[in-house]
């Protein structure tokens, strides 16, 4: 397939821009095979114009054209130039809806135009072949390829597992993907617990996720892990290697929860088709909590109806608080929150290990797991620990990025499997930062950023479904990575929180409704004014920074201005 | 969703139960005993007895500051006795018996004649321009004759002669007639207040309309004015059949009319209780607090009140033109909208010393009736009403889209708040000024406004910049419904669990202090440096200052790091940070469930704390 096949039209000029809170600018649309790009020309012919508008066509979640034929008069179609469609005063208006939320309007002159723009960007923003993708073609000049891909490698999560026990191990028996496909090649099993026991317990799991560890919590030495459900099926099946399995995690007499994501009575109704859940009668020193979140569709339809309640800005406030209410993001959150409090309190407070799964295991399951690591580990909320997060619970534990998060609020594409689990994640995660501002490293920027490029990205990092997939595509070899941008040392600066301050303690958040908040910063990014929120960040980030080293130099040096002493200006600025 | 809750035996209640007048120093020292917070009688709005239980009798006491109390006494009759002697102490019937009349700060008595001084009307008034060559002071209300629940000062225009006074205030429900209220001296527009006109379905007074023309020909810069009944239309044209009204635009000339639809003080009454209601509950889920908030309507009144504040200002902002305010009898409604108009037209309403001024002004002086209102005395139920609450609820959510806007903070408007209800200064009591002159409270009691600005350190916004919003500066406010919030530290100020576990307002306010005193700390070494400069010894002088230098830093650095220090967990290695504490939390009750099942598993249940005396 060639890119330019799609494009009807490349360019067209005097094209009027307008988007939220800004001016209208009008200017020259030009399509490549990646992007939408709009120059404006102030100064007339011959100087060159100021890029007004550079998007990612991936990141169009939604195009609306309306065409609108201004002359009374119509020519005869057959031998009609673009000039004299265009002369008759037709023109049309596309809506660009961003999965970063955004709406951007173009009023485009001549209905031909209009309609082939719109089209075009339609055919390249539903490219759905990964190789084709951006990231494959993006060189920025200031990263190399191989940078940040190998930052948080298993093997230096587990020694320091390995430093304080010795009841773990790293397998490697997923190298070529065989057992498990959503599996990363290594994975931390019990020591005890042989590679052939761990393939006949994979077998017994839901797309071979057998339990691995997810989090060792050092403070007791209880352990997190993480699964899918066990195929049990109705005819109540066992599987003593996969009971071996769990049995070895605890001592004799030591109890242990599995944190089922389902109800009790989803979880019976999955038996019907083979799935199901752990009986009490073959796995005794566990105790089953079911813990109901939502996933899939029903998730997806609630992101949309709480973006579109944000986007009408006309709703009186009885209509906007019912359709607050109806939409339920509000109650997800909470329910994920709480659920992952449970899985802490488990672990921190009970000293009991937890086993967490819902169905396949990639979906709800990592909202708990990555999110109770955010609560109890204070590694985590550092901006590096919060990658090595995201790369160890979400991305390599094989979340399917690319299915999930393939349209986001605004498409009218039948929904297939997409559902916002990682934007439930980051907003669990703001509603931490928010009830405890000075314990995470990184501010609201940084879960933004994280939520754009999960969507539609540069970078290669949120690519495929799992790791079997990201060795297919050459992933790691041809694209650049998130976490080699973000980590350079001008970049990571505006994801840093001003008031941080290591906070060694778990934090456990309050999940009332009272205070449970919307993500204004995310859902009315692009629809409120933002200007005094802005300043009176900067303004905090500026007390802060005055507060720290810079203000004693900056006292230093003015004072030994006035000293006019050169000997006395090293002695102060020391 | 409760505050704390306590419960608290009685051991040897006996010992304790002698008389009524023992009681409130019992209730207050176990109180003080058990949360280090007293509860004034006066700030008790219900007292409930709950049916018996196998722990003991629950006493739920509901405060007006939104905190909720329960006690679990062991003896039926105990708790009877309790209940009954707190709602005694909690209905007062005479203002004497109120806490300010007895509430002694260890002022003498220049003190406490300065502290009245402190805010002073007629600086006010002449800080925005009046009297000038269109308004003036009037003395036809002095001795109180025109209009009991006005102050003596008003402002009115030049041209309004006094029988015109005279007949407007007779056309005029309780005779409040048209008066100043804030004078735009850029736009040269004014602010005006009065009550509806008892106008019936057809009645007319040419006074009352000369004295609107007065007040549009005061305003130079535009020949209309604006007349705005902040009643939904509906409720105005039923107070028509018991004669009374709106202005008949055919009657006067130039006036724009406009209803702004803000409900009365029943609805809002009423709301406020469904509110409380919901915030209440325990254990409520998310979609239970959405639809429970929305249909207490709290957040669509607060919404028609700012509503109305923006439409206000956009008169005079945009249009120059004067604007009259009223609703029934002027001093609800009316208070709101003006009050809040000002705010947003006049940024020095929106430095402390301002915002006092304001509340003097446009609440205390024109006669709202803070003792009604606020139950201070034990009255007709149906007075009360939030309408107070609701002022500085609008004044919060302007904080919130405007957090450099203001030079307080939340915790200014909640200590005025609690000493709204809490009648220990004698500003809010009483109705109007007659019944405070009366009740010779400048001499009996002390102002709650020297007090906040002693501690005026704990009220400063650390982000406030005066350059953010120089005089005059208008805020325009977004009154798109996602804007407004739950004020959850209003009516959940007690149940600290439910807070941010750190505040990052105390944070930036201890450092931008200490910036100002490294500021201050340069400023002086360099003026020393200079003085220094030009000694003739320069030599060993250069030696002092290099050892002057590095001192000073060195004793300032240890406060750098003082945000660390409430990180560092206080000898209980189970607690989190400020009192973050899965306790504390309702995930907790999660555990309640299997640790029945589980007897080994440590019960962490939700909830009470046992107190021993």
């Amino acid at each position: 397939m060639e890119f330019s096949e799609l494009i009807k039209t490349a360019t067209v000029e005097s094209v009027l821009l307008s988007c939220a809170g800004l001016p209208p600018v009008r200017g020259t649309l030009c399509i490549t095979s990646h992007h939408l790009l709009l120059s404006s020309c102030p100064g007339g012919d011959g100087q060159p114009g100021t890029v007004e508008l550079w998007l990612l066509i991936r990141n169009v979640d939604a195009v609306e054209k309306r065409v609108q034929n201004l002359g009374w008069y119509q020519p005869p179609r057959t031998n009609d130039s673009p000039r004299d469609t265009r002369l008759a005063g037709s023109s049309g208006t596309i809506t660009l809806r961003c999965k970063d939320l955004k709406v951007l309007q173009l009023e485009i002159p001549g209905m031909e135009e209009c309609l082939n723009i719109a089209s075009s960007i339609e055919a390249l923003s539903s490219v759905d072949s990964v190789m084709m993708m951006y990231p494959f073609f993006y060189r920025p000049q200031d990263l190399r390829l191989e940078e940040g891909w190998h930052l948080f490698p298993l093997e230096q999560y587990f020694q320091q597992i390995a430093a304080q026990t010795s009841q773990w191990r790293l397998s490697d028996l997923n190298r070529d993907f065989t057992t498990c496909p959503t599996y990363p090649a290594d994975v931390i099993v019990p020591a005890a617990v042989s590679d052939d026991t761990l393939r006949r317990a994979a077998r017994f799991r839901q797309g071979g996720r057998f339990p691995v560890l997810s989090y060792y919590h050092p403070r007791n030495g209880t352990v997190m892990l993480r699964s899918s459900q066990p195929l049990t099926g109705p005819n109540r099946k066992r599987c003593p290697e996969d009971e071996v399995l769990l049995g070895t995690v605890l001592d004799e007499g030591e109890r242990g929860f599995i944190i089922d994501t389902r109800s009790a009575q989803a979880a019976k109704q999955a038996r019907m088709t083979g799935g199901g859940t752990e009986p009490k009668s073959s796995y005794p020193q566990w105790k089953r909590l079911h813990r109901p979140l939502e996933r899939g569709r029903p998730l997806q339809e609630s992101f949309i109806k709480l973006v579109e309640a944000c986007n009408d800005a006309s709703l009186s406030m009885d209509r906007w608080l019912s359709r607050l209410e109806s939409c339920r993001w509000l109650s997800h959150v909470k329910a994920a929150l709480s659920t992952a409090c449970l899985a802490a309190q488990c672990l921190d407070r009970e000293e009991a290990s937890v086993l967490v799964h819902g169905a396949e295991g990639t979906d709800t399951t990592l909202l708990v797991t990555a999110l109770a690591q955010v609560i109890l580990d204070p590694g985590c909320r550092t901006v590096v620990g919060f990658q090595g997060l995201l790369e160890r619970e979400w991305i390599e534990a094989g979340h399917p990025f690319h299915l999930r998060c393939a349209r986001s609020a605004y498409s009218h594409a039948r929904l297939k499997q997409e559902a916002p689990l990682f934007l439930l994640f980051l907003d669990c995660v703001w509603q931490l930062s928010r009830q405890f501002p000075f314990s995470l490293e990184f501010g609201e920027s940084l879960l933004l950023t994280l939520f754009d490029n999960a969507y539609a990205s540069d970078y290669g990092t949120f690519l495929c479904n799992n790791e079997k997939e990201r060795c297919l595509c050459k992933v790691k070899e041809n694209t650049h990575s998130l976490w080699a941008w973000l980590n350079q040392p001008e970049e990571k600066k505006k994801y840093l929180n001003p008031l941080y301050s290591h906070n060694p303690l778990v934090i456990w958040p309050s999940v009332e409704p009272q205070s449970i908040q919307l993500w204004q910063g995310l859902f009315f990014r692009w629809i409120r004014p933002s200007q005094y929120l802005d300043e009176a960040r900067a303004e905090m980030q500026r007390l802060v920074e005055g507060n720290e080293a810079p203000a004693k130099e900056s006292a230093g040096s003015r004072l030994s201005r006035s000293l006019s002493d050169p000997a006395a200006r090293t002695e102060n600025e020391r | 969703m409760h505050i704390w809750q306590h419960s608290f035996q009685m051991p040897n209640s006996d010992r304790y139960l002698r008389g009524d007048d023992c009681f409130s120093e019992v209730i207050e020292m176990l109180l003080r005993a058990s949360c280090s917070a007293e509860i004034l009688h006066h700030h008790i709005a219900a007292v409930e007895k709950l049916p018996l239980t196998t722990s003991g009798c629950p006493l739920v006491i509901q405060c007006k500051n939104f905190r909720i109390v329960h006690f679990v006494v062991p003896r039926e009759r105990d708790c009877h006795d309790v209940y009954n002697s707190l709602l005694q102490l909690s209905r007062t019937a005479k203002y004497e018996e109120l806490y300010a009349f007895s509430y002694n700060p260890k002022q003498n008595e220049s003190e406490q004649v300065k502290g009245w001084q402190l805010i002073d009307l007629a600086e006010e008034y002449k800080r925005m321009g009046v009297p000038n060559d269109y308004w003036q002071l009037s003395d036809a209300n002095r001795d109180y004759k025109i209009c009991e629940t006005y102050p003596r000062d008003l402002y009115v225009p030049r041209t309004a002669s006094k029988p015109i006074i005279v007949g407007s205030s007779k056309f005029r429900s309780k005779g409040r007639f048209p008066v100043l209220s804030y004078y735009h001296k850029d736009k040269k527009a004014a602010i005006c207040r009065c009550s509806q006109p008892l106008s019936g379905f057809s009645a007319r007074c040419l006074e009352d309309e000369h004295m609107l023309q007065a007040i549009s020909k005061a305003n130079p810069s535009n020949r209309y004015m604006y007349v705005m009944d902040t009643r939904p239309k509906l409720n105005a044209m039923a107070n028509r059949a018991a004669g009374k009204g709106y202005e008949n635009e055919d009657n006067y000339s130039n006036i724009r009319f406009q209803f702004v639809g803000i409900e009365n003080i029943h609805v809002m009454r009423s709301s406020l209780q469904k509110l409380l209601e919901v915030s209440g509950t325990k254990g409520l889920s998310v979609n239970d607090f959405l639809s429970g908030l929305e249909s207490s309507g709290w957040l669509r009144h607060i919404k028609a009140v700012l509503d109305a504040a923006v439409f206000l200002v956009k008169a005079i902002a945009v249009e120059s033109a004067s604007v009259l305010v009223h609703c029934s009898d002027g001093w609800d409604r009316t208070s709101q909208v003006c009050s809040l108009g000002a705010l947003l037209l006049d940024s020095y309403y929106r430095t402390i010393k301002g915002f006092m001024v304001l509340i003097e002004k446009d609440w205390i002086s024109f006669g709202h009736k803070f003792s009604d209102r606020c139950c201070q005395l034990d009255g007709d139920p149906k007075e009360i009403s939030p309408v107070f609450t609701q002022f500085l609820e609008s004044v919060w959510n302007l904080m919130e889209q405007f957090p450099q806007a203001f030079e307080y903070n939340e915790a200014f408007l909640l200590q005025i708040h609690e000493h709204v209800h809490s009648c220990q200064f004698g500003n809010f009591l009483g109705n109007c000024q007659k019944e405070r002159e009366e009740l010779k409270l400048k001499e009996k009691t002390y102002s709650l406004w020297p007090f906040l600005l002693d501690e005026q350190k704990k009220y400063q916004n650390p982000l406030y910049s005066p350059d953010f919003s120089p005089e005059l500066t208008l805020l325009e406010p977004n009154t798109v419904s996602f804007n407004f919030k739950f004020w959850r530290n209003m009516y959940h100020q007690f149940d600290r669990s439910m807070h941010p576990r750190q505040s990052v307002y105390d944070l930036i306010m201890n450092m931008s202090e200490q910036n100002k005193q490294l500021e201050k700390d340069i400023k002086e070494l360099e003026a020393k440096i200079k003085q220094k400069n030009g000694q003739p010894d320069a030599v060993l002088m250069k030696e002092h200052q290099q050892s002057a230098h590095p001192a000073p830093m060195a004793l300032k650095t240890p406060p750098c790091f003082k945000k660390e220090q409430p990180l560092i967990p206080v000898n209980d290695a189970v607690r989190t940070i400020e009192g973050s504490n899965t306790a504390d939390n309702r995930y907790s009750e999660f555990m309640e469930e299997f640790s029945k099942a589980e007897p080994a598993v440590v019960s962490l249940e939700y909830g009470v704390a046992r107190m021993t005396c």
